[in-house]
């Protein structure tokens, strides 16, 4: 069966204002705000792309791009 | 199709400031029509005055951006004139329930299919914080310096009291549930209301020392339970979420056609 997999989080600085609602949501703590009031994904190896950060931005400023992957070829998961 | 497809990009970042919860509801209702698979030629978003009514320049559906209050007045001609257009309808809590309470009553009363959103952020944001009719009894507002008096609607019981077809409610840190019941409102033929919480970090939130946008998330999140929880028998000031009504009755613009067939028949 396939399976979701993180891609990245594609965050558009430019529309990101910092508010912080991203970081306070993330159920894995991956993201984060670095020194300039930006959205960063600090620990992007966590995500389990529910994607609470991306349907709750105020600013569309986060996507969370997935990609399929074969759970056969993963034995272990 | 991506969110973006379904925005004017030329427009961002919006207008609404850092951590404003209207931007939330913007995400949630595109999500909405992207998933019912809705093409943006047959959307039309009416709305009336307000950080609120902004809304309607951000999505690339038909809009139009009326007067204050009036949203439902202008929203009632384009669906009578093009009955086969969804039309959408957001408005904040002053300008859809305080200047707008007789268009929001009547258009419930006649059961017009219409999805009207209520943007709850109980103060009028765009003029500085004064108190809304949905600010309730203690809250602290620009024209409330010691304390609000007045009483505030609920808007779940007014809707079902005017005849709404489908009543909801919701909160923006709810963001599944919220993309989910505009979805329904949108399917619903009839009047819906989906009353949606959402945080006025700069006025509400600051006034009645709310804390932050985060913080006013997670008030929302332990302040209120999905509908017919037992929770909320244990603490009746919990707020309930979830589908209030969802009944059928004729429909006024079903009803319009009928009775022009039959007086051309006569
Ligand atoms: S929720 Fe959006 S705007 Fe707020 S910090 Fe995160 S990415 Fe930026
Ligand atoms: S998708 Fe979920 S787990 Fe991944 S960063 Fe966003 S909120 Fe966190
Ligand atoms: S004043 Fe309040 S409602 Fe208006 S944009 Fe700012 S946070 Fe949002």
């Amino acid at each position: 069966m396939a399976k979701k997999k993180l891609k990245q989080h594609v965050i558009n600085r430019n529309w990101c204002k910092g508010c912080g609602i991203c970081v306070s949501v993330c159920p894995k703590k991956v993201l984060e705000l670095d020194e300039l009031d930006k959205a960063l994904a600090a620990r992007p190896e966590a995500c389990i792309t529910c994607k609470l950060c991306e349907k709750i931005c105020p600013d569309l400023a986060i996507i969370v791009e997935t990609e399929e992957v074969d759970e056969e070829a993963k034995p272990h998961e | 199709m991506s969110v973006h497809d379904f925005i004017r990009e030329r427009f961002f970042p919006h207008m609404w400031c850092a951590g404003c919860g209207h931007g939330t509801i913007l995400n949630g209702l595109i999500r909405a029509v992207d998933e019912l698979g809705i093409r943006k030629r047959n959307l039309v978003m009416v709305t009336g005055i307000g950080c609120s009514a902004r809304i309607s320049g951000y999505v690339d559906f038909h809009s139009l951006h009326t007067i204050h209050g009036r949203a439902l007045a202008f929203a009632t001609g384009v669906k009578l004139s093009r009955p086969e257009l969804h039309v959408i309808v957001p408005m904040g809590d002053g300008d859809g329930l305080s200047i707008g309470g007789n268009h929001f009553i009547h258009a419930a009363r006649r059961n017009i299919n219409l999805t009207a959103l209520i943007m709850n952020n109980r103060t009028y944001g765009m003029t500085g914080g004064q108190f809304s009719p949905l600010s309730g009894l203690g809250i602290k507002a620009s024209t409330a310096p010691y304390d609000n008096i007045d009483n505030s609607f609920d808007v779940v019981e007014l809707a079902k009291a005017a005849g709404a077809t489908f009543v909801a409610r919701t909160t923006t840190f709810h963001v599944n549930q919220l993309s989910d019941l505009i979805k329904a409102a949108i399917q619903h033929k009839g009047f819906s209301v989906v009353e949606i919480f959402t945080q006025c970090p700069t006025y509400f939130g600051r006034k009645n020392k709310l804390g932050d946008a985060p913080q006013m998330l997670q008030t929302f999140k332990e302040r209120t339970v999905p509908v017919g929880s037992p929770k909320k028998q244990e603490d009746p000031s919990l707020i309930e979420r979830g589908i209030f009504v969802n009944i059928e009755r004729p429909e006024y613009c079903d009803e319009y056609q009928k009775l022009l067939e039959r007086t051309q028949e006569a």
